[in-house]
């Protein structure tokens, strides 16, 4: 019944059009945390991906037997499952990244867009568009992150995936690095810049003025 | 929705199924990844100690471990090797008020509390059995974290080889270049005691004299964390730490071996 284009779109709109973070301004808190190196954006990306778009899945899969007085309930033991997961996979296989890492993994569980795409989008729509909107959710919230991860990391570090681009002073380059850059307050003015520039081009996304 | 899903009867299975689904899976993940996790957290540990260790070699980290470092007890107080535990933990034992003492406020310089009554320390050898390096676990609080590193120190028990901060949860950027191998080399060649035996690092505000045999270049934007790297070295090389056996040391206990 889901056609291609409806697919698609279910994947792709969370990225600019429907960004989680640029216009619901959800999952802002960990979006400061974890976004003063790429790698470490990335790797929570992947993880906010994942659990996300297994969510969805699992609870549009039994969302016909979900009693609704306990739904939210039934919802969080599910995604707080596959937070765990995500959790003891990081520490066995990528160590050094989960020490980085380190409580944010687990906060994935409080994060306002897994909730809140399982229960506006998996409670009402089949399994599949549902997995597809989690993996688009995850997309959109990658987008911010990694934009912003990649600012900081530059301006901040002067590299890029720790490899250094522009020198820095201290190791006898020529770049003076911005120490503000790498502090979590600064995620903020860079998502906020983020924020008016995607509404500067989609004038749609301003919300109308309140009387 | 429709009222069939709101029966108690109804209500209680599903939750019951879901919770049972998830705890399989959470306790499967948990108990079938630990075996790998808990190597992860050794090597990641041993590699900490080899960064420090100065052994030019391809072996592997094990045979190293095997081969050239032996991992010793040393009791605090006296300063005298302990007989050794493998299963010793330092951590663990400062948190047990059986085996570590509560420091009172005037000793708590490096604002740890309670302080293990023994020591793990590690002697490197090279491969023709000769002392190389002595390396001394310190831990001590920083801006927000508790920071934990290993010092490399001369077969002489004052000069300092190599320095690693290898559990840290200082700002990134500022504290957190504690990490920094560029300030870290900066620590090569300084003597970790004056002249009477007491402890004599200092951290510098800015950079430190080119002379000095005692002082170590400052971070910028992170004085508390550097204040924090000060505090630690005097109460691990002070009475309540790593003095008494940094003496015995100096009068040539390890010499035979």
């Amino acid at each position: 019944m889901a056609n291609s284009n409806e697919l698609k779109a279910v994947l792709t709109s969370p990225v600019v059009s429907n960004n989680p973070i640029a216009l619901q301004i959800l999952g802002v808190c960990s979006a400061l945390a974890v976004t003063s190196k790429l790698e470490t954006a990335f790797v929570m990306t992947l993880a906010v991906m994942f659990v996300c778009a297994f969510s969805n899945l699992f609870i549009s899969m039994i969302r016909n037997h979900i009693p609704n007085s306990v739904r939210i309930i039934v919802q969080m033991a599910i995604i707080a499952s596959l937070v765990i997961l995500v959790d003891q996979v990081l520490k066995a296989y990528a160590f050094a990244i989960s020490k980085q890492l380190s409580v944010y993994v687990g906060l994935i569980i409080t994060n306002c867009i897994v909730m809140g795409r399982a229960e506006a989008f998996a409670m009402k729509n089949k399994p599949f568009p549902s997995f597809m909107d989690g993996i688009g959710n995850g997309l959109g919230y990658g987008f911010i992150l990694i934009l912003v991860g990649g600012f900081r990391e530059l301006f901040g570090s002067g590299a890029l995936f720790g490899i250094e681009i522009l020198p820095l002073t201290s190791n006898g380059g020529w770049y003076q690095s911005n120490g503000l850059l790498l502090l979590p307050p600064s995620a903020f003015f860079i998502i906020g810049g983020i924020i008016w520039a995607i509404r500067t081009v989609r004038p749609e996304q301003v919300e109308p003025k309140e009387q | 929705m429709s009222n069939q899903h709101e029966t108690f009867g109804k209500t209680m299975t599903v939750v019951l199924a879901v919770c049972l689904v998830c705890s399989v899976i959470v306790a499967g993940a948990a108990v079938g990844l630990r075996s790998t996790q808990l190597a992860n957290k050794e090597k990641d540990k041993q590699s900490s100690i080899l960064a420090v260790a100065g052994l030019e070699t391809d072996k592997t980290i094990t045979e190293i471990f095997n081969s050239n470092i032996q991992t010793k007890l040393v009791d605090l107080s006296t300063g005298e090797f302990a007989p050794d535990d493998a299963a010793y933990d330092q951590r663990a034992a400062a948190k047990d008020p059986a085996k570590s003492i509560k420091l009172t406020a005037e000793q708590n310089v490096a604002k740890i509390g309670r302080r293990a009554n023994l020591a793990t320390v590690y002697l490197v050898s090279n491969d023709q059995g000769q002392l190389q390096r002595i390396i001394l676990p310190v831990h001590g609080a920083g801006l927000w974290s508790t920071m934990y590193a290993f010092v490399a120190v001369k077969a002489d028990g004052n000069t300092v080889e190599a320095l690693t901060y290898y559990e840290q949860g200082e700002t990134p950027g500022l504290g957190g270049e504690i990490e920094n191998p560029a300030w870290r080399a900066a620590w090569q060649g300084k003597k970790l005691l004056d002249s009477n035996g007491k402890p004599a690092i200092k951290v510098a505000k800015g950079q430190a004299p080119d002379d000095s045999e005692h002082i170590v270049d400052g971070l910028s934007g992170a004085t508390l964390t550097a204040v924090g790297v000060e505090n630690t070295f005097t109460f691990w090389l002070g009475e309540q730490g790593f003095g008494p056996f940094l003496n015995k040391i100096r009068e040539g206990a390890l010499n035979n071996g």
